[in-house]
């Protein structure tokens, strides 16, 4: 086991560092509210955070993160722009790996800032790499953002995409959607049947529950609708498949992405901000020609991360989870914001892991 | 030390067990009265009975403090992370079989898979402004179930008891309970999705990983396995 004190010291170095920066250190309770929680990432996060309970507050978690916290902090009185550090332990349940830590510190660094996004995206990215530079670790990067405006761009009905929109995070999911919208997967023959019938209320037994009859036939008719409406085109599918496989080093994936932008225009400006943010990138200093890109990546771990992801690993460790992760996250605080939303983006880093990979100094 | 079996301590679940070890030539029994949770075994040596609720007996074998238990497969997985690493399954036991399904109310004649059920998830979510409600008493089964399936917007209430009631009662929209013939969920007005199957379930009889076995344990757990036709 890791040192506890050094885990501490490592911790108070990144948050100083951070602060040199030019962020603004900030606390957030251990218990949170787990109503919010829940809103936002539904019952699964009970499978990953701690959930507690008392009489009067009723169910609260152990913080499984700041991200939330932060954000709700930022938007009840924070001043824009801003820039926040923060240090402290999160809880993680786990159910599958008993390797994997339950409780660990995390340091992390955000910036809430309406303009320049790709330069604020470069400025976290670069200030984590430079962080981490002495672990020689390898960055994995992508962009969600890409993906969202492929789906936006559909030639298909709103309410289609409003549900690929709803499983971005979820990959298996968003598949069977697409294979279910494009024709490829058979109509279950229960749903054919129900489309065929012209009373299909006339055997349904008696009403039960809050979902009322109105409520069914709005769904009947809104699966008629959807009955009527074009697949979306083999071509379609073949681009956004074509999207999610780009791999490869970021000017080659940039080259890539802007082909593919050529049959799917929807996406132009997204990789206008991939290239924008590249630029930033090196303007900071970076080595982008060796970066990697994945436009896959995050999508099952990071959800609400809608544009800008990255994540830090060491090579020689599989067994260990990503040292650094972060990205951008507007979706979040649209969420959290009922109405309002602030661009933001941040990233944080396991200080734990830093000792155990042997340190920064 | 002597080999720790542990039974469910009433009803049906008890008596069949009695019947299936009795039926290879292994009498176990109550001592006593019908009051007592005390047992025999007649018919394997240096084999001890505990008679306990068949909702405890995973956690004791993940404990080790019994060496072989027989209980649900349902209430093993629901109880046990990682479940594979701390009991092995030696014999199902062709009894006590019951299906954790998903239901919904017949009436949503619109819902016959998951696929419906989370397109209506998100509706319901948007019309009465929060997730539609799930009630259950196997939380992890069923979210790990959904969470597979790509199910989101839903969540879990927790129902001990007469779960079938709670959808009329509206404190549910949908269910997730052990069936065995369906007969219970069709008196209430719920039908089970076409891909609703969470666990097929039945009695089982389990070797903890955990406890600990001397010598003398481990020639009457060879002895007892060979009567018992199990390996």
């Amino acid at each position: 086991m890791t040192d506890r004190a050094a885990i501490r010291a490592e911790a108070a170095r990144l948050r100083a560092a951070f602060e040199g920066e030019g962020a603004e250190p900030v606390e957030t309770a251990i218990l949170q509210p787990a109503e919010a929680l829940l809103d936002l990432y539904g019952e699964d996060i009970r499978a990953r955070a701690y959930v507690t309970s008392d009489a009067l507050r009723g169910e609260q978690m152990l913080r499984p993160d700041f991200t939330v916290p932060v954000v709700q902090m930022h938007m009840e009185h924070g001043a824009e722009p801003a820039c926040y550090t923060y240090s402290g332990e999160v809880f993680r349940r786990q159910e599958d790996d008993p390797d994997r830590a339950n409780e660990y510190m995390q340091v992390g660094f955000e910036v809430f800032e309406r303009d320049a996004p790709e330069a604020a995206d470069a400025r976290v990215f670069a200030l984590m790499f430079k962080t981490l530079a002495p672990l020689g670790l390898r960055a994995a990067t992508g962009d969600i953002g890409i993906l969202m405006a492929a789906v936006e761009g559909l030639q298909t009905t709103e309410r289609r995409k409003a549900a690929l929109r709803r499983h971005i995070w979820r990959p298996r999911r968003f598949r069977t959607l697409i294979d279910r919208f494009s024709g490829r997967a058979p109509v279950p023959e229960s749903r054919s049947a129900l489309l065929a019938c012209d009373d299909p209320m006339a055997e349904a037994g008696p009403m039960i529950g809050l979902r009322s009859s109105a409520e069914i036939a709005a769904r009947i008719e809104a699966l008629r609708e959807d009955a009527e409406a074009a697949p979306i085109s083999a071509n379609e599918v073949a681009l956004l498949d074509a999207i999610l496989a780009v791999r490869e080093t970021c000017p080659n994936a940039l080259e890539h992405l802007r082909d593919i932008a050529v049959d799917m225009p929807a996406i132009r400006r997204a990789v206008e901000r991939l290239e924008r943010r590249l630029e930033a990138m090196q303007a900071s200093g970076l080595n982008v020609d060796a970066l990697d890109f994945e436009a896959s990546y995050g999508r099952t771990h990071m959800e609400y991360y809608d544009g800008f992801v990255f994540g830090f690993y060491a090579e020689a460790r599989p067994d260990l989870p990503p040292v650094a992760t972060g990205g951008r996250y507007d979706a979040l605080t649209r969420q959290l914001g009922q109405g309002r939303e602030i661009p933001a983006v941040g990233g944080v880093i396991r200080p734990g892991l830093v000792v155990e990979l042997g340190g920064l100094t | 030390m002597s080999l720790k079996l542990g039974v469910p301590s009433k009803g049906r679940l008890m008596e069949k067990t009695f019947d299936w070890f009795g039926a290879r030539g292994v009498t176990l029994g109550r001592a006593g009265s019908d009051r007592e949770y005390a047992g025999f075994v007649e018919g394997a040596e240096n084999v001890e009975l505990i008679l306990l609720s068949a909702g405890e007996i995973p956690r004791e074998l993940a404990a080790g403090r019994i060496h072989l238990g027989v209980t649900g497969t349902d209430l093993v997985r629901e109880k046990l992370g990682q479940w594979d690493t701390r009991v092995r399954e030696l014999a199902e036991l062709g009894f006590g079989h019951a299906d954790l399904v998903l239901a919904v109310p017949g009436a949503w004649v619109d819902v016959n898979t998951l696929d419906d059920l989370d397109a209506v998830a998100a509706a319901f979510r948007q019309t009465h402004g929060f997730r539609l409600r799930v009630a259950t008493k196997y939380h992890r089964l069923v979210r790990d179930f959904l969470r597979d399936n790509g199910v989101a917007d839903y969540q879990l209430v927790d129902s001990q008891g007469a779960t079938e009631g709670t959808v009329k009662n509206e404190t549910a929209e949908a269910i997730a309970d052990i069936t065995s013939t369906g007969d219970t969920l069709r008196a209430n007005h719920l039908k089970i999705l076409e891909d609703g199957m969470i666990l097929r379930s039945q009695a089982t009889l389990f070797k903890s990983r955990e406890a600990a076995l001397d010598d003398a344990d481990r020639v009457s757990l060879k002895a007892l396995l060979e009567k018992l036709a199990v390996d």
